[in-house]
């Protein structure tokens, strides 16, 4: 049944390709039927799965006679990210139902992207998975082109590079893991079983990780981000962020980590302090972390703000990675739905309700504009998303966090306490830009608009889709926060299956 | 050894001359009507005989070989005869709507007399055959390089296309001679049989040279490659989309037979930092030059042609890996890349016979194609990305194989198959250049009107959807490929 949330995205993608240009409202409701569809189906098999079981939905030979298989499965964190895709998904559509120009292709390219994002999750065949991880790849690049505001063509082009570029690098991976065991296989789980050489995992483990690792935004490749998301139409913002992002660390979990674990092992050596590429990791995922934050603080730019603490809290789920132990690794995975749904609903704040209405996201001039009083359900909205963000207890991001942290604090205590002082440059930026956004009362910028009294009824009232979008988001955000174990129950159990069989083992400690 | 067997083997060539000469008389009895209607009564002509032939390939297979190999039949020269018969029907039906030249008749005879050529070139394993059939095939191209005979850029063309060509043959000429002069034999596996043992002698070595660099010259690899953007940009398109096409598939195809027969044993070593002398560093080298300058020199073409001749050399680079991975696995890479490559650029080629004609070549006259036509625009939009090898495009699974196939013969190797990923990555910068005006530029107000004939949407439809079917479902060539080259004992 989960297949279905593929084959419903597509399907609907072409339907919509075809469907004719003048009916914008045809388009979007069929969108939104599509996006909900593939939502149901993956909350009603999240719910119906028994934790700790990987469920095969479709396992048949693709292309035989290189051993390629199309190979459908889900365990835990599958589940986890397929129910964070069809959260997003409904979402997106909800805050772009403002789209009229070329509306069809919008959610054609929209739910491609989404369909291609799911089967990345899904995939348990590493030939399927990189199929999809690249079917994803360029509607993002016309979304945004198309779409997109500041400097769109430069991002999109940015974004697709990057992507490509990672992507070539997991390639190299995958072509030579696949010749150089020998077994005819690209599943998952065949070449997990498989014990590479220690010399090929060395540089392979880094290679393919990283490849991934890029769209994850990994210090120093993050730059991508920033800019792509700053480009993109609040949608796909929501997406890259809420999503895309979690493309890059889901592969470097699924595939990096469980196919060349000896790749974390240490070196024998050390450089400046560094013995190991988990090290590494770790040293960059923290950098993410502090640098992401302390930019943020600095940006002029609304939706940049925005942009740069992607980049930093994409830094927790790599240092959860890195952790390798259950309690950062569940952390890892419960912060990529954690920081799916909160960086949604930043990003719907900003180029939905603010952008799109007062055409502007300098800091600065929404300063004038007295944001609060005009658009109080907005301002509501983000300081809820603010406050979610900043690890507040009650919301998904305090638990995923702590659990990052405690789970790193094992291995690297040093990091640890640098990446608390990264969470109070959260805190700073992100107090920063909600003062200055929605309750700026600085009288000189007041005077420079033109007529404050005006420009605060000249506002559209926030519509009727966009609160249902910011609702579900809060919810999911809350649901989590104050009840965890909905989805650690089921993340858990994950890391039991023989797919992590060297966590136990001592792989890569 | 009758000349009833020959003739047996031989059948879907007899049928395609006589296409051939069908459509000359054909055209000859209605040379006042309307040059539209003779035109499809030539491409009808063509594919009859196409159709037939390729019926004959698969309802009679043969496995023969007659007159010390000047002519093989097995499974595999079938499939890919089959193969060009269906690029060289597709170029037919491109060719319905373009209105260069009255003498319509000859120009649908040469292009079925060089799918002659080219079928022999195929099925030959003895150098003097396949210089014939080379030769056959090359002026066929040189003439259909020539055929507009109002531009000066066409002329322009065919003449470089033909003083580098000849130049081309010469050496390859020089270089099977010396081959010739060293074996005593002119049958690639007996040349094999009486080099081996023998050192890679300076002799051996010129004789390989030249060898490759005639054979470098028809795939247009670097540094043979300069008559290619010339020839695709000044060529009149149908005669562009063929010699992209179907000409790429027969010269790679007996590159790699020449390489892996005749000069069995004097491989060599192409491992990074391994290098011994032999065909398979000279190849590998020639592979990677291609890839590096094909793909930086396309991105700044601002002519769609050009790009896609620049494209072209950075295939040329890609599929040489197929030639050196130097096993069975490898020459079905090969011919399932060149194949689905070809499928590509031929529509490719298709689209800009429609949009060329009346808004120019360059790359903004495609400004806001996919609002005026939208599904060619689609099309285009797959034969790109194809090109650029995104899944699930066939595409994408034909470098799959390649690379796949070339890491498994030869794990020194690997750094060429590094250095072809990354240089696909820089590719898709430009394949996204020629969509982003597509879909994402706007159509300039004072545009041109743009017509879509029938025919050629649908034949681009039809392309477009081989693209995706063998790139979703890559087995339905994939198996018979295995089947026929392990049927064909390579």
């Amino acid at each position: 049944m989960l297949a279905w949330t593929i084959y419903i995205s597509f399907a609907s993608a072409l339907v919509l390709m075809f469907l004719p240009k003048d009916r914008p409202a045809a388009a979007r409701v069929l969108a939104l039927l599509a996006a909900a569809a593939g939502f149901g189906v993956a909350a009603a098999a999240f719910f119906q799965s028994t934790p700790g079981e990987m469920v095969t939905v479709v396992d048949v030979p693709w292309i035989p006679s290189l051993g390629i298989r199309y190979h459908l499965a889900a365990d835990g964190i599958s589940l986890t990210l397929v129910l964070l895709t069809g959260l997003a998904a409904v979402a997106g559509i909800l805050f772009s139902w403002n789209i009229t120009h070329r509306a069809n292709e919008f959610f054609a390219l929209y739910l491609a992207l989404i369909g291609g994002v799911y089967g990345v999750f899904l995939s348990f065949d590493a030939f399927l998975l990189f199929v999809f991880y690249e079917i994803a790849i360029i509607p993002k690049y016309f979304i945004i082109a198309i779409w997109g505001s500041t400097r769109r063509e430069y991002g999109a082009m940015k974004l697709a590079l990057y992507s490509f570029v990672g992507s070539a690098m997991v390639l190299v991976g995958l072509i030579a893991a696949y010749v150089v065991s020998g077994a005819n296989t690209m599943s998952l789980m065949e070449l997990a079983r498989y014990p590479f050489p220690p010399g090929f995992q060395f540089w392979v483990f880094p290679l393919v990780f990283v490849g991934f690792a890029i769209l994850a935004g990994l210090w120093p490749f993050h730059t991508w981000a920033p800019t792509g998301h700053v480009a993109a139409p609040t949608a796909a913002s929501m997406l890259l962020a809420g999503v895309v992002m979690k493309l890059g660390a889901y592969g470097c979990l699924r595939v990096a980590m469980t196919l060349f674990p000896d790749g974390l092992g240490p070196w024998g050596f050390d450089v400046m302090g560094l013995g190991s590429w988990r090290d590494v990791i770790a040293l960059l995922a923290v950098i993410g972390i502090v640098y992401g934050a302390m930019v943020a603080l600095v940006q002029k730019d609304f939706k940049f703000v925005i942009g740069y603490s992607s980049v930093s809290h994409m830094g927790f789920v790599l240092l959860g990675l890195a952790t390798l132990n259950t309690i950062g690794l569940s952390g890892a995975v419960l912060q990529m739905f954690s920081h799916g749904v909160i960086a949604g609903l930043l990003f719907a704040v900003v180029g939905r309700m603010v952008y799109d209405r007062t055409h502007t996201r300098e800091l600065t001039a929404l300063e004038g504009m007295r944001l609060a009083k005009a658009m109080p359900f907005a301002a509501g909205t983000f300081v809820v998303a603010g406050v979610a963000s900043m690890g507040l207890p009650g919301f998904s991001g305090f638990i995923a966090e702590l659990q990052v942290l405690i789970g790193a604090w094992n291995g690297y205590p040093t990091l640890t306490i640098v990446t608390g002082c990264g969470i109070l440059v959260g805190i700073a930026y992100t107090l920063r830009v909600m003062q200055k956004a929605f309750f700026g009362d600085d009288p000189v910028a007041a005077r420079g608009s033109a007529a404050d009294g005006e420009t605060v009824h000249a506002l559209d009232p926030i519509s009727i889709p966009e609160r249902l979008g910011a609702v579900i988001l809060i919810a999911a955000s809350l649901i989590v926060g104050l009840y965890p174990r909905v989805l650690l129950d089921r993340i858990l159990p994950s890391f039991d299956s023989a797919l992590f069989q060297w966590l136990r083992m001592g792989g890569g400690q | 050894m009758s000349y009833l067997e020959t003739l047996r083997l031989a059948v879907p060539e007899t049928i395609l001359v006589v296409a051939a000469l069908s459509v000359l008389i054909a055209d000859f009895t209605m040379r006042t009507s309307d040059a539209r209607l003779r035109r499809v009564i030539g491409a009808m002509v063509g594919s009859v005989g196409c159709t037939a032939a390729v019926a004959w390939l698969l309802v009679m297979p043969a496995h023969a070989e007659v007159w010390q190999g000047m002519l093989v039949a097995d499974p595999l020269t079938q499939l890919v005869k089959v193969g060009l018969l269906a690029l060289t029907l597709l170029t037919l039906w491109v060719s319905v709507d373009s209105d260069f030249t009255a003498h319509v008749g000859e120009y649908f005879a040469l292009i079925l007399l060089a799918t002659v050529g080219m079928m022999f070139l195929v099925s030959a394993e003895d150098i003097l055959m396949i210089f014939v059939a080379l030769e056959l095939t090359s002026l066929s191209l040189y003439i259909l390089t020539a055929f507009n005979k109002r531009d000066v850029k066409s002329a322009e063309a065919a003449l470089k296309y033909f003083l580098f060509g000849g130049m081309a043959a010469a050496f390859m000429l020089f270089g099977l001679s010396l081959l010739y002069g060293l074996s005593g034999a002119t049958n690639l596996k007996a040349i094999a049989s009486a080099l081996a043992g023998r050192a890679l002698d300076p002799l051996l070595i010129v004789a390989l040279v030249m060898v490759v660099i005639g054979f470098g010259f028809k795939v247009a690899a670097v540094p043979f490659h300069l008559w290619a953007p010339d020839a695709y940009e000044g060529a009149p398109i149908p005669s562009a989309a063929f010699i992209a096409s179907g000409s790429k598939v027969a010269s790679f195809f007996i590159l790699a037979k020449v390489m892996m027969l005749g000069f069995a044993g004097v491989e060599g070593e192409g491992g990074w930092l391994e290098f011994r002398s032999g065909w398979v560093p000279t190849i590998a080298l020639v592979a990677a030059v291609s890839m590096v300058l094909g793909n930086l020199a396309a991105i700044v073409q601002g002519n769609v042609r050009r790009l896609l001749a620049y494209s072209a050399i950075a295939h040329a680079g890609y599929a040489l890996l197929g030639v050196l991975s130097n096993d069975g696995q490898g020459i079905g890479s090969l011919v399932y890349y060149t194949i689905t490559y070809g499928l590509a650029t031929l529509g490719a080629f298709g689209v800009v016979a429609v949009v060329g004609p009346r808004r120019g070549e360059a790359l903004g006259a495609f400004a806001g194609l996919s609002r005026r036509a939208p599904l060619i625009s689609m099309c285009m939009a797959v034969f790109m990305l194809s090109l650029a090898g995104i899944p699930p495009l066939a595409g994408f699974f034909g470098k799959f194989y390649v690379f796949a196939a070339v890491v498994n013969a030869d794990m020194g190797l690997l750094w060429l198959v590094i250095l072809a990923i990354a240089m696909s990555a820089v590719s898709l910068y430009y394949y996204l250049q020629v969509l982003k005006q597509i879909y994402v530029a706007d159509e300039p107000a004072d545009a041109p009107w743009l017509r879509v004939p029938v025919v050629i949407q649908v034949v681009l439809v039809l392309i477009a959807l081989g693209v995706i079917v063998l790139g979703c479902l890559p087995s339905l060539l994939v198996g018979p490929l295995r089947h026929a080259v392990e049927a064909a004992g390579l």
